[in-house]
């Protein structure tokens, strides 16, 4: 009943806005057409049009729910697979092969050693770099063009695959570029801080060709700390200090060198136990301080995290870019009035109040960098690390890779703790989330 | 009298102030402006930090795919004209990068038919259907799912979808194209919606009201004014929501399977660029092989592909943006 009066009036009204001669002709038939009581073909119209919209309004509505139902059935497939499989073992143990007593923890604290340096490496980087874009802006024409080359590069490098960042890490920081390869024949990295290199020897007890016929000593190792990796083998001597490793740490033994073709040894079981056969060949090898530095990196901790800043660095830069632009331009303005210099502009004003939006997108920035698989695959390989990382260039496996390398074993029981490693780090990467919202809420009420 | 003699107290104490102020010894300026310029060239440093990524991504790009086509095997034709890949086992290997490409391409239009309908017409809806309650939850749900590692889409697509379509239909095969494209599809549906919903709530209001005032519905408003002004920023959503799905790695990885071949039947398995370099990243292939520089040649071609899809959709948007501000 009202429809065809809204047809009639609308065309009534916007006759006299348009002044073109053959539309308001149009219009005014139009209208009187529509004025006639009982036009179908206008009724009809304007049904359909409602229609149309009530039908796409529910296509919208089941489309949105749909959305919602895909993640519930995500999360409820993922729960009823994973929970059975919670347990401490799975928080605390190695990958074992067993997927029983399998677990996470090498790649918890890998995921922790690598996303922590990544984290401490990229935001002062990528916080600098939108400092500069956003702060510091040129007045001359090619300093323009230099920072529009350089934000126009930023959002590029936001659409590049991780897994191409993942093939650069491993060329620019695993071996980077083949420029340190040793060419004298020589294992190991070029340069080398931190580590204590160690020549070991056993003692006579498990020597193959020597019976001593005294069963009571058993096998010890003797450590003579040389100085360097490619230094000459330490030929022992009676009398000399080598250090054993202990429970309470290393302790100094004086030994006994005999060579046994020549000499028989003695019968007496402290003095064999202390006993080195001067011929034997030791094996190298070295104590690594936790700040121990290689080049090339090779497959390190180092290298991932640095990979891993590649991946969430223009990330950060977008959102902290928005925080900045989101602080009032008049504390700026007053700032500089008040004689500050453009730095101190944005140490004591723009970054204090940008502060909680930088942190927000570095949380999410960071919670992405857990989440990252395909950069750390391509780098690290799938490996089967059995402890956590104990230095900077330690191989190292992080949670999602664990979580991988359980989801592509064919058997069944290796699905269920990938399910259980899942939501682990769900669990994780939803108190980063809920954390980043918490700030993010705080900050939009403080602003109101 | 007692009034007075609390100001004045109070302005011998301002005065004292004001003296300790002017008295207290100057900042050097010439300190001030070291410090300010030490200052611009670290962060001067950390801007062209990011170009050398760029530089340093293309160089070893480069770089390395010359020595793959320098190996004998390897011929420039065999590798653009051919769609036979066959590098790691056989007497005859081949290198034909069609054979990649199009899994790539299947497994990313089968993303698309999901994601690119259901984002748009979830971003519609967010922006100019939702009362303000459902947006509230909806928003939040979705940032969940862009939030999920892929890795779990990869778990969801093997031991979920998978079943279920073969369920379906028993001619699925463990691995296929169409459990990996609807997972990479499911990825992509937050990033469409989220671009989509951004354009159009960029369209000023003053067109919306325009429409309904005419006495459109809110259909009409949207097919007819609100979509087509945001068609670039919906259009550049798409190409960078494509973009994404080339370069997803962990489920095509885990669900699409691990033989290139040229096909279209989506029960089938196929090999993707991702999945290429990640079987030849995660397996025992030795580092100075040919299968191994073979993974760069891969790694460039996917590079520019989704490198010119990103320029391209962030072009579009740029474009678009002027607009409307």
């Amino acid at each position: 009943m009202s429809a065809p009066k809204n047809t009639s009036k609308k065309a009534t009204d916007s006759e006299p806005v348009r002044n073109t001669e053959p539309r308001s002709q149009n219009l005014s038939e139009a209208a009187k057409q529509s004025q006639t009581p009982f036009d179908k073909d206008k009724i009809l119209t304007t049904d359909t049009r409602i229609a149309k919209d009530l039908w796409f309004r529910r296509i919208c509505v089941a489309t949105a729910s749909a959305s919602v139902l895909i993640l519930a059935f995500l999360l409820v497939s993922i729960l009823t697979t994973g929970i059975p499989s919670l347990s401490w073992t799975l928080l605390t143990s190695s990958p074992e092969p067993d997927p029983v007593n399998a677990g996470l923890w090498p790649a918890l604290m890998g995921t922790l050693w690598v996303c922590s340096l990544c984290a401490l490496i990229t935001l002062p980087l990528g916080i600098g770099t939108a400092i500069l874009i956003e702060e510091f802006k040129p007045r001359n024409v090619i300093g323009r063009k230099i920072f529009h080359l350089i934000q126009l590069n930023i959002t590029n490098l936001a659409g590049v695959p991780s897994v191409v960042y993942g093939i650069l890490g491993l060329t620019a920081f695993v071996s980077m570029f083949s420029l340190f390869e040793n060419n004298d024949g020589n294992m190991g990295p070029r340069v080398e801080i931190g580590a204590i290199h160690y020549d070991q020897f056993s003692n006579l007890a498990s020597d193959p060709f020597l019976d001593t016929g005294n069963t009571d000593v058993r096998e010890r190792f003797f450590l003579f700390p040389v100085a360097s990796r490619n230094a000459a083998p330490v030929v022992p001597e009676t009398g000399m200090l080598a250090y054993e490793n202990r429970e309470s740490g290393l302790v100094q033994v004086p030994i006994i060198a005999i060579d046994p073709f020549s000499q028989q040894p003695s019968n007496d079981s402290d003095i064999l136990s202390r006993t080195i056969d001067q011929t034997s060949a030791p094996g190298r090898i070295s104590k690594k301080n936790w700040y121990y530095f290689r080049i090339p990196f090779g497959r390190g901790v180092i290298a991932g995290a640095l990979t891993l800043m590649l991946v969430i660095l223009p990330v950060i830069i977008i959102s902290t870019q928005e925080a900045l632009r989101a602080v009032p331009g008049t504390l700026r303005a007053a700032a500089l009035g008040l004689g500050s210099t453009p730095w101190q502009v944005v140490w004591n004003v723009t970054l204090p109040s940008a502060v909680p939006g930088i942190m927000t997108g570095s949380i999410l920035a960071i919670s992405r960098s857990i989440g990252e698989t395909a950069p750390i695959l391509i780098i690290a390989g799938i490996v089967y690390i059995r402890s956590a990382p104990q230095h900077l260039m330690d191989d190292y496996t992080v949670m999602p890779l664990q979580i991988y390398n359980w989801i592509s074993r064919p058997q069944e029981e290796f699905h269920h703790i990938a399910a259980g490693g899942i939501l682990v780090l769900l669990a994780i990467l939803l108190t980063f989330n809920a954390v980043a919202v918490f700030i993010r809420h705080r900050m939009q009420s403080k602003l109101n | 009298m007692s009034a007075t003699a609390n100001t004045d107290a109070a302005m011998q104490q301002l005065e004292q102030q004001v003296q300790m102020l002017l008295s207290r010894e100057r900042r050097n300026l010439n300190l001030v402006r070291f410090r300010e310029k030490g200052i611009f060239l670290c962060l001067i440093g950390c801007g062209l930090f990011s170009l050398l990524i760029t530089g340093s991504i293309i160089f070893v790009l480069v770089s390395e795919t010359a020595t793959f086509f320098q190996y004998p095997e390897v011929t420039l034709s065999n590798f653009f004209l051919s769609a036979d890949w066959n590098p790691l086992l056989g007497n005859t290997k081949s290198f034909g990068v069609w054979a990649l490409v199009s899994g790539t391409f299947l497994v990313t239009g089968i993303a698309m038919l999901f994601a690119l309908p259901l984002g748009v017409i979830t971003a519609v809806y967010l922006s100019e259907y939702a009362p303000r309650r459902v947006r509230n939850t909806l928003k939040p749900t979705l940032e969940i799912l862009a939030g999920i590692p892929t890795v779990v889409y990869g778990f969801f697509a093997l031991m979920t979808i998978t079943p279920f379509l073969q369920w379906c239909y028993s001619g699925f095969s463990v691995y296929n194209t169409m459990s990996a494209g609807i997972a990479v599809g499911i990825l992509c549906f937050p990033t469409v919606c989220s671009l989509a919903e951004d354009a159009l709530q960029a369209v000023p209001n003053r067109l919306r009201d325009g429409a309904l005032g005419l006495g459109g519905t809110r259909f009409d408003a949207t097919v007819k004014v609100i979509i087509p002004a945001a068609l670039s920023g919906i259009i550049s959503a798409s190409l960078l929501a494509i973009a994404r799905a080339i370069g997803e790695t962990m489920i095509v990885a885990l669900a699409a399977g691990s033989r290139a071949q040229v096909t279209i039947n989506p029960a089938d398995e196929a090999q993707t660029m991702t999945g290429y370099m990640v079987q030849i990243a995660g397996g025992d292939v030795s580092n100075f092989g040919i299968e191994y520089y073979s993974m760069y040649a891969v790694a460039f071609t996917l590079f520019t592909i989704t490198l010119s899809l990103t320029i391209v959709g962030n072009h579009i948007r740029r474009k678009y943006r002027e607009t409307y501000e």
